[in-house]
């Protein structure tokens, strides 16, 4: 008999019976909706155990690759261990490596993790100051090229995690860390597909991590990154990301400043507002939005309204104060 | 008609519809493209500002499954609280009828022939008072 485990107990699943009228039988508190497999409010995770192929029908692809379904359509052949998209793993302890300011408000924090984590570049953790005190921080490393893990932290006025980390955090101590979690990462496949990839800020860090996994895996389509800044003092990478360039003539690095005049080699203008207007058809196109959250939502929009299809938009809104306590 | 035997009467007499319009591979062609004429239609697109696009899409494929009699546990009470603050907001007829057009014309980019056209629009045309709190 098929065994569902949903937080500390174990259920058996009845003939024909689905995880999720399972887990309401059983009083387990999951949302519901329309119990037909499209409106996605039972959206789940499985921690061990394969979900059947038929509980993932119509989800983005990077949500199936870390196994999410469908429960109220999911009838597994094997057993299962559920959790709510929000219930994330355990923490994991890491010592900080290293510390370097990218420029005048972004610190470079590198990682080591005591245990190996297992995580995709553009992914995000959360990052602990004290047990009930944590914010999310995108990574910008990648997995297969990377040693450590890499954040991009930009100093908040009055950010309680931010400003430790600019201003007291050291090489050799030990931070709480827990994911990781996210499904704004490269998924591989279609490596011919042109993608566009928009930030602002800090959202420069997981693009830089999706970015090089693409690249590291092989993509061949055309790759434009727009990354803007009010001011030319907001950019960073800038050196690496026009070698990245020069290295591969199918990657277009556009730096973009919105507050000032823009110095010779920069575009003028916000750079959402530079990516529509160099890209007018979104159609069968990848996009990936990160940073301020009013930039990702309205580009989003923009970018479906001008034929991009939902499933191949991938973002990351930076909400301020957005990790949840453990 | 609400409750339970709306969405019975649904599967009852519609099932056969889903099927002949291609079952869950048509939804999906049609979710983008109806959606799309949603968002962009001035006279609507106020009541999905500041919503989760991604969260809305899947709801724009519920409807759309609904519409095409597939199968769904929506129930006229669902209909009634799911639309409540938009009634509150101003929602009316005229904004239920630029639904419909948007899902006729979808379904016509797609070339379902009329009288299937027809036969979803009356199933999301039964909503209407549900819809609308009436």
């Amino acid at each position: 008999m098929t065994k569902i485990k949903y937080g500390r107990d174990t259920y058996p699943l009845g003939k024909d019976q689905s995880v999720l009228d399972c887990l309401v039988e059983h009083g387990a508190p999951v949302p519901f909706s329309c119990r037909s497999g499209v409106c996605q409010t039972c959206l789940m995770r499985a921690l061990r155990g394969v979900p059947p192929d038929a509980s993932q029908q119509g989800l983005k692809d990077s949500l199936k690759l870390q196994n999410y379904f469908l429960a109220c359509v999911c009838h597994p052949m094997e057993d299962l261990e559920a959790a709510l998209p929000h219930e994330v793993l355990s923490s994991v302890p890491a010592t900080v490596a290293a510390l370097d300011p990218l420029n005048g408000e972004i610190m470079h924090v590198a990682l080591e993790c005591h245990d190996p984590l297992e995580y995709r570049a553009g992914q995000f953790i959360n990052l602990f100051r004290t047990p009930a005190l944590g914010r999310s921080y995108s990574l910008a490393s990648v997995p297969q090229q990377d040693e450590h893990l890499h954040l991009h932290v930009r100093r908040l006025p009055q950010g309680k995690v931010s400003g430790w980390i600019h201003e007291e955090l050291r090489t050799g101590q030990t931070v709480e860390l827990r994911g990781p979690s996210g499904d704004c990462f490269y998924v591989p496949g279609r490596p011919e597909q042109e993608i566009v990839m928009i930030g602002t800020g800090s959202g420069l860090a997981p693009l830089y991590g999706i970015l090089r996994d693409a690249l590291h895996r092989g993509h061949s389509g055309p790759i434009r990154l727009f990354h803007g800044s009010r001011s030319r003092a907001g950019l960073y990478l800038t050196g690496e990301l026009r070698d990245l360039a020069r290295k591969y003539p199918n990657f277009d690095y556009v730096p973009c400043v919105s507050g000032e005049r823009p110095a010779p080699g920069l575009a003028g203008g916000r750079a959402h507002e530079m990516a529509f207007k160099e890209v007018t058809d979104f159609k069968d196109k990848r996009l990936f939005l990160c940073g301020h959250p009013e930039m990702v939502s309205a580009a989003k929009t923009r970018a479906f309204l001008a034929g991009a299809a939902i499933k191949d938009i991938y973002a990351d809104p930076f909400n301020v104060n957005a990790a949840a306590a453990p | 008609m609400t409750d339970k035997k709306l969405a019975d009467w649904w599967t009852e007499s519609h099932a056969s519809l889903y099927a002949k319009l291609g079952g869950e591979a048509a939804v999906n062609a049609a979710v983008d493209i109806f959606y799309r004429k949603v968002l962009a239609d001035p006279r609507i697109n106020r009541f999905f500002e500041g919503v989760d696009m991604e969260k809305q899409a899947a709801k724009q494929k519920a409807f759309l499954t609904m519409a095409f009699g597939g199968p769904h546990n929506y129930t006229g009470m669902d209909m009634r609280r799911g639309h409540a603050h938009l009634v509150q907001q101003g929602l009316n007829d005229t904004h239920f009828d630029a639904v419909m057009e948007h899902l006729g014309a979808t379904m016509k980019e797609l070339n379902v022939p009329g009288e299937l056209i027809a036969q979803a629009a009356a199933i999301a045309e039964s909503t209407r008072n549900d819809v609308l709190g009436r």
